[in-house]
C-alpha cells in the first residue's frame, strides 16, 4: 500500500498501540495533523504550550506504563519540548517525541522556524533521529518505540522534515516488537551470599522497580530476606506504604526512620536506583561500614556514584526471579523490632500542626490507592512524598531527577487522560505560575483534576535553604504577587476554592473532590513552614536536621 | 593521569561522532585523540579514542558509550595485546646545509620525505605515538613550520576481533 509519510506515521503509532497524543500544531507538522484528522481514531490533547504536551505525555507514561507520545512543530515548537524531554530522560520515562522540521533541501539554511532539534536533544534523549528518507520512516518509528520502552526506558525524538511527511512510499503493517528482558547473565550466588550474611538488612527501592514492573518481586524479596524497605522519591508506590516493613522515603528529606535504619544497617540492597546526590549525600561516607549490593539494568549505573561491593546488571524482574530460590528464608526479628521502634519514634516527631500535613492527610480521605497524585517541585513535593501513603506503583508522579518546576500541570493532565481517574495535583505557588496556562487544557477536556496549591507567597524550598544556609537573606524568593487564584480558576472555566485555615480543610476538600471537572484549591500555608527532616546537601546521614 | 585507548564499532550514520564527543564533554571526560574511519562493512565505521583519565573514568566512559544505540561494540585496546599506529606529517625548514642531517634522521626513524622545496621538506612517519614524539623532539631544532598527526588507531593481535564482542544492548 502506498502512503504518504504523515499517514505512515499515524499508522505506525497505531501499530504500537498508541491511543492518545499530546501536542500542538504548526507549519511543519500540518501534514501530520492532516493525517491525524483524516484517520480520526487517535485522541489528541491540544495543550496550551508544547512544554505542557511533553509533560503530559510523560505523566501519561508514568501513570500507565505505556510509552507517551507528543507532537510539536519545528523551531520554537520543538525547543519548547526540551524541558519535558529532559525531565523524562532524568527519570527514565518512555516517551516518543515527534517534531516536524523544514524540508530536507531547506535544512542548514536557517530557514523559517528551523532548529537542529536532534542536535539540541542529543544529551537528553536515549536516542534520536532525523528522517531524511521516507522509506526509512516506518522502521525508524518502530525502532524508536522499542528503544523508548526497553532496558532502562527513556525518551526518543524523531524529527521529520516536511517533505518526508508528503512523500509517498510502500507501507506494510507490522506487529509491534515486544521487549522481552534477557535472563540475568551473571552468577547471582555472590549476591545471595552477601544478603544471607546480613544481620541488619535494608532495601532501598528506586524508580527502576516501578520502571521494570518488578514490584511483586521486590515484595517477595523483602519477605524472604525479612528486610525493611525504604524508597527513593522515584520509587514511592513501588512498595506498599501500609506494609509494616515500609520506612518511607530515604534521602535529603527522607523520614527519620529511613534515615536511622540506614545508619544502623550493615547490608544495603539498592534496586533500580542511581545514588543521586539527593539520596547518597556524601558519596564516600554513604558506603562506609556497609556492604552495598546493587541491582540495576543500566551497567553504567554500577560504580558510577557509589561503589557497590556486589552488583548485578540486569532486568529487576529477572534478577528477583533468579535470586529468590538462592536465598534461604531469613529471620531478623531483633532488627525488625528495632525498626518498628524507629518508625514509632519517627512518626512521633512529625509536626502534625503543619498545615501541609493536615491538608495532605485529609486529602487521602478522598483518594484511593489508585488515584494518581502528581506534584510540581519544591516543599509541597517533599511534603507529598512524606505524608501521602502510596500503595501502588505509578500513582506518585513527580520530577525527581531534573526537578522541573512546572511539571505538575502537564503530568496531571497526562495521568488523568491516561488512567481516566480523578487525579490530584499538589503544587506550590511558584511552580503553578510556571505552567498554569494548562488549566485551559484541563477545562477543555473536562478532566477530573483536583489541584491543591500550597500558597505561602514564597518559593518555599529556596527560602528554606536561604534561611538555613544563607543567613536569612531571602533574595528574590518572596512572591509579591497579587494573583487571585479563585478568579484565575474561574477565568479559565474551572472551579476555585480556598482553604484559609484548619476548619476549611474537610468541607472544602469535600466540595473539591465532588466536582466533575478541574478545581483549584488555594491552600494558605505559612511562609516559614519547613520540610523536615533535612540532610544538608553533600552531607552524610548523621548530619540530619530533624527540628529547628 | 593514565592514557587508555578505546576502540569501537559504530553505526555508519551521520552525527555518530557528535554523540560520542558530546558524551565525553558532558560527562567531563578528556579525549586525547579520536580517529575515525570506514570499515570493510559499509554499515559500520570504526573509531579509536585515546582517553586521559583514571580507571573510574575508563570504566564509566566505556559503559556510557556502550549504551549509545549507535555504538555497536566497544573495548579497551590492551597495551600488550594490540598494535597501535599513528601517522605524522611534519613540515621542516631545511636550508641546503642541513639537508644531509635530515636524511640521516629520516633513515634512523625510517621516515619518508614526501615533499621537498628549496626551503622546506615534509616528512612522513608512521609508528607508535611514542616513536612520533621522539622523532618530533629530534627534528624540533630545525624549525617545525607545521605538523599534523592522525591520532592513534589500533587493532588487537591474533584472532580477536571487535566484531565478536557482545553489545550491551544485547544483554538487557
Amino acid at each position: 500500500m502506498k502512503l504518504t509519510g504523515a499517514d505512515i506515521l499515524i499508522r505506525c503509532l497505531k501499530e504500537q498501540g498508541v491511543d492518545t497524543v499530546f501536542g500542538y500544531p504548526g507549519g511543519c507538522v500540518l501534514d501530520i495533523y492532516d493525517a491525524l484528522y483524516r484517520d480520526g481514531t487517535l485522541r489528541h490533547i491540544l495543550t496550551a504550550h508544547e512544554q505542557g504536551a511533553a509533560h503530559a505525555a510523560d505523566g501519561y507514561a508514568r501513570s500507565t506504563g505505556k510509552t507517551g507520545v507528543c507532537f510539536a512543530t519545528s523551531g520554537p515548537g520543538a525547543t519548547n519540548l526540551v524541558t519535558g524531554i529532559a525531565t523524562a530522560y532524568m527519570d527514565s520515562v518512555p516517551l516518543v517525541a515527534i517534531t516536524g522540521n523544514v524540508t530536507v533541501p531547506s535544512l542548514g539554511r536557517d530557514s523559517f522556524q528551523e532548529v537542529d532539534i536532534a542536535g539540541i536533544t542529543m544529551p537528553v534523549t536515549k536516542h534520536n533521529y532525523i528522517v531524511k528518507d521516507v522509506k526509512k520512516l516506518a522502521a525508524t518509528v518502530r525502532e524508536a518505540f522499542y528503544i523508548a520502552g526497553s532496558g532502562r526506558k527513556g525518551p526518543v525524538l524523531i524529527d521529520i522534515p516536511k517533505n518526508i511527511q508528503t512523500e509517498v512510499c510502500d507501507y506494510e503493517e507490522l506487529p509491534p516488537a515486544v521487549y522481552v528482558p534477557k535472563p540475568v547473565a551473571a552468577d547471582l550466588r555472590p549476591a545471595a551470599d552477601a544478603l544471607a550474611r546480613a544481620a541488619r538488612p535494608l532495601i532501598i527501592a528506586g524508580g527502576g522497580c516501578i520502571g521494570a514492573n518488578a514490584t511483586e518481586g521486590l515484595k517477595a524479596l523483602a519477605e524472604k530476606w525479612q528486610a525493611p524497605v525504604c524508597s527513593t522519591l522515584m520509587g514511592l508506590g513501588g512498595f506498599p506504604a501500609s506494609d509494616p516493613r515500609f520506612l518511607g522515603m530515604i534521602g535529603m528529606h527522607g523520614t527519620e526512620a529511613a534515615d536511622a535504619a540506614f545508619r544502623e544497617a550493615d547490608t544495603v540492597l539498592v534496586c533500580g536506583m542511581r545514588f543521586s546526590d539527593r539520596v547518597a549525600g556524601d558519596r564516600v561516607k554513604f558506603r562506609e561500614g556497609k556492604t552495598i549490593v546493587q541491582f540495576d539494568i543500566d551497567a553504567a549505573e554500577i560504580d558510577k556514584n557509589v561503589d557497590a561491593d556486589v552488583h548485578v546488571m540486569g532486568d529487576l524482574q529477572e534478577i528477583f526471579r533468579a535470586l529468590l530460590p538462592l536465598l534461604p528464608q531469613m529471620e531478623h526479628e531483633a532488627w525488625l523490632r528495632e525498626i518498628s521502634a524507629l518508625q514509632k519514634a519517627g512518626d512521633a516527631d512529625i509536626d502534625k500542626n503543619l498545615p501541609a500535613y493536615k491538608i495532605l492527610t485529609a486529602m487521602q480521605k478522598f483518594t484511593d490507592a489508585d488515584t494518581p497524585v502528581a506534584t510540581d517541585v519544591g516543599q509541597h513535593q517533599m511534603w507529598t512524598a512524606q505524608y501521602c501513603k502510596f500503595e501502588k506503583p505509578r500513582t506518585f508522579l513527580s520530577s525527581g531527577g531534573l526537578g522541573t518546576m512546572g511539571f505538575g500541570m502537564g503530568a496531571a493532565i497526562g495521568a488523568c487522560t491516561g488512567t481516566g481517574r480523578k487525579t490530584v495535583l499538589v503544587t506550590g505557588d511558584g511552580s503553578f505560575h510556571m505552567n498554569l496556562n494548562e488549566l485551559c487544557t484541563a477545562v477543555s477536556h473536562r478532566l477530573p483534576l483536583v489541584i491543591l496549591l500550597m500558597d505561602n507567597n514564597t518559593l518555599g524550598m529556596v527560602r528554606q535553604w536561604q534561611g538555613l544556609f544563607y543567613g536569612k537573606r531571602y533574595s528574590q524568593t518572596t512572591l509579591d504577587r497579587k494573583t487571585d487564584y479563585i478568579k484565575l480558576a474561574e477565568a479559565f472555566g474551572a472551579k476555585g476554592y480556598t482553604i484559609a485555615g484548619e476548619k476549611d480543610i474537610l468541607p472544602v476538600l469535600q466540595k473539591a473532590f465532588a466536582e466533575a471537572g478541574p478545581v483549584l484549591v488555594d491552600c494558605k500555608i505559612g511562609i516559614d513552614d519547613k520540610v523536615l527532616p533535612m540532610i544538608p546537601p553533600g552531607k552524610s546521614y548523621d548530619s540530619v536536621i530533624t527540628r529547628l | 593521569m593514565q592514557k587508555y585507548t578505546i576502540t569501537a564499532l559504530l553505526a555508519n550514520k551521520s552525527g555518530v561522532l557528535t554523540r560520542i564527543s558530546g558524551l565525553f564533554a558532558r560527562r567531563c571526560f578528556n579525549i586525547e585523540s579520536i580517529c575515525a574511519c570506514t570499515t570493510e562493512d559499509e554499515n559500520f565505521s570504526r573509531v579509536t579514542i585515546v582517553l586521559s583519565g583514571d580507571e573510574h573514568a575508563l570504566s564509566q566512559v566505556t559503559k556510557q558509550l556502550d549504551k549509545l544505540i549507535d555504538v555497536k561494540k566497544i573495548t579497551l585496546a590492551e597495551e600488550h595485546d594490540s598494535i597501535f599506529r599513528e601517522l605524522l606529517l611534519v613540515k621542516i625548514r631545511t636550508a641546503a646545509e642541513t639537508r644531509g642531517e635530515l636524511l640521516t634522521l629520516r633513515d634512523i626513524y625510517k621516515a619518508k620525505i614526501v615533499d621537498l622545496s628549496p626551503t622546506t621538506a615534509i616528512l612522513e612517519l608512521t609508528g607508535e605515538p611514542s616513536k612520533l614524539d621522539g622523532f618530533l623532539r629530534v627534528v624540533q631544532p630545525y624549525g617545525i613550520l607545521e605538523m599534523a598527526r592522525t591520532g592513534v588507531t589500533a587493532l588487537s593481535r591474533g584472532e580477536k576481533c571487535l566484531n565478536d564482542l557482545v553489545d550491551y544492548n544485547e544483554l538487557i
